[in-house]
């Protein structure tokens, strides 16, 4: 499958790592294309690193093995990068898309893999100033669209729209669409 | 007209059951069952369905109220996974010898110990002689297929035996899929109203359920269900024909992969078949003579469709997500290899254990299995029969 996109989330319990890594998939769904994540279950408490997975296809997805070696990589708390080897598994053509207060420079000095292709936004900053909380999961989702360009912006907003639109209140969604909308603005690239 | 949707398999099969619309369901949690009956109990809050939910203490009380409302005449379910099926253990044995059509998702969970709450096949091949069907599911798509159509299977009056739908425990309960979920309308009317022939309810022609039966009459009864279990393969063929009409898919007993002029085949049940698939491709694209064949109905084993399936093969390698201790290897591989000697086939065949409590089966993995065939096509040898995958020597 060559049109195969595989995304993997880290972060840390609480911070919405499964939660995104759901939506992405759902949102491929509705656009009409295939779509698959799962989390890892391994202890379920806030603060534990935790990852979750994503895959997206124009075809149908078959396989069900874990991600080895993904295409994207998405971390939502500078903080792993301290204990976790992010960079596992990733090739010279994957992209990281980092969640950090810190520059591209200090980030890749903590990589193991230092010469990835690497995404810097502020999402906890972003996600404080629009939705009042610093939770970065949703507001990650808008560096993806702009670093990878995996779908519509309008699909991943329908998307999570329809997902949220249970939980919260429009205000709520409307505070999450325009953050999403920032991050899209805001990521930084080489 | 279906409607596509992004749902996990626990979900998905969750839908199903919201479309069956059972008069009765035991709900009792386990993981990774729980989030199934999860959301169903919030169908059934938001009054989505009818049924009656029963939540009960164990699951040996959820089997046990399911078979008193299935012999009350009730479409009764309930779901389970693991440790929760052991201990229904007598009453699963009940509902089948009862001619109960009850049908039971079995999110596919290792038994402890030692302790382990992930996928693999060992709860419900302990239950594979008790006498229910069992329909393993490759995808989320499949669970909520085979949980439609088991319900029919199921009430078939030539069959009245209940049903476990599988799905892997996490690698598709709580992996979130693309899912085309049917009409409700077209759900309801492909399994129909249940009017049982018997019930306890009906007064006008009462009938008794679970009586002492000893010396005189027990062996005639096992007889009958031996009768009735060899009724179910046609009707699920039939089943699956007229689902295939209503939704475009049409699964049959088993599924053949890229098999035809395969000299080199293994076979296998649940999600890693789509690994495999993919596995198969890489192969053939390398000009490999490779093949899969997916057991999808494994109780009762489809033995003359196996068989046409294998002529041709020179070389077959069966995996088991399930160990049995004392014996010749996996529950599948020894069911395939008796088929085939009794028969008189003789082809050299390897098994391979894999994916016990979760431990992830990848391409690489299938590829050995597949590699490792090579050398018994040259020689129409076997070095080794039982052999583990994706292990630590």
């Amino acid at each position: 499958m060559a049109n195969l996109i595989e995304v993997r989330w880290h972060g840390r319990g609480g911070q919405g790592a499964k939660t995104a890594a759901m939506l992405l998939a759902e949102a491929a769904i509705e656009e009409g294309k295939h779509g698959q994540a799962f989390p890892e279950y391994g202890p379920e408490r806030t603060g534990a690193p935790v990852r979750g997975y994503t895959r997206i296809s124009d075809e149908q997805i078959r396989i069900h093995s874990a991600i080895q070696n993904p295409n994207v990589v998405i971390v939502l708390d500078q903080t792993l990068l301290d204990t976790i080897d992010v960079t596992e598994g990733t090739t010279s053509e994957s992209v990281l898309i980092f969640n950090t207060s810190l520059t591209k420079d200090q980030i890749r000095k903590k990589l193991k893999n230092s010469d990835r292709k690497i995404y810097i936004l502020n999402a906890n900053q972003i996600a404080q100033e629009e939705i009042g909380r610093p939770i970065p999961n949703t507001v990650m989702l808008g560096a993806l669209m702009k670093a990878t360009g995996l779908m519509q912006m309008d699909t991943l907003l329908n998307g999570l729209t329809k997902k949220f639109k249970h939980k919260f209140s429009q205000q709520v969604i409307d505070k999450n669409i325009k953050a999403v909308k920032r991050a899209y603005e805001e990521v930084e690239s080489e | 007209m279906s409607k596509i949707m992004g749902l996990s398999g626990n979900e998905a099969v969750a839908h199903a059951m919201r479309q069956i619309n059972p008069d009765v369901a035991a709900v009792y949690p386990i993981t990774p069952q729980t989030e199934l009956m999860h959301q169903f109990a919030e169908f059934h809050s938001d009054g989505l369905v009818d049924t009656e939910l029963v939540l009960v203490e164990s699951e040996h009380s959820a089997m046990s109220a399911t078979v008193g409302a299935a012999a009350a005449g009730a479409r009764a379910m309930t779901a389970t996974s693991a440790n929760g099926l052991a201990l229904m253990w007598e009453i699963v044995y009940i509902a089948s010898s009862l001619r109960l059509p009850i049908v039971m998702p079995v999110v596919n969970r290792a038994l402890s110990g030692p302790i382990n709450i992930h996928c693999d096949h060992s709860d419900t091949m302990g239950a594979r002689d008790s006498g229910w069907i069992q329909i393993f599911s490759e995808n989320g798509q499949e669970a909520y297929d085979n949980a439609v159509m088991a319900v029919k299977i199921s009430e078939n009056k030539t069959i009245l035996l209940p049903t476990m739908v599988t799905l892997d425990g996490f690698i598709l309960s709580h992996t979130l899929e693309r899912v085309e979920i049917l009409e409700d309308n077209e759900v309801k009317k492909f399994i129909g109203e249940y009017h049982p022939e018997t019930s306890l309810l009906d007064v006008d022609k009462p009938s008794t359920y679970g009586a002492l039966d000893l010396q005189d009459y027990y062996f005639e009864h096992k007889r009958q269900q031996f009768e009735a279990m060899g009724n179910v393969l046609p009707v699920i063929e039939q089943v699956s024909k007229e689902y295939g009409k209503l939704s475009g898919r049409d699964y049959g007993l088993i599924e053949k992969y890229r098999v035809d002029d395969a000299e080199r085949v293994i076979i296998l049940m649940g999600s890693s078949v789509g690994t495999a698939k993919d596995t198969v491709d890489d192969l053939r694209n390398a000009g490999e003579k490779v093949g899969l064949i997916k057991i999808r109905v494994y109780r009762p084993f489809p033995y003359n469709a196996l068989r046409e399936a294998l002529k041709h093969v020179k070389a077959l390698a069966v995996l088991d997500r399930a160990i049995s201790f004392g014996t010749f290897g996996g529950p599948v591989f020894t069911d395939v290899r008796a088929m085939l000697f009794g028969n008189g086939v003789s082809l050299p065949m390897m098994n391979y254990i894999y994916g016990l409590g979760g431990r992830d089966i990848d391409k690489a993995q299938i590829r050995l299995a597949f590699d490792s065939l090579k050398d018994v096509v040259k020689t129409g040898k076997v070095k080794k029969e039982v052999n583990f995958l994706g292990l630590r020597d």
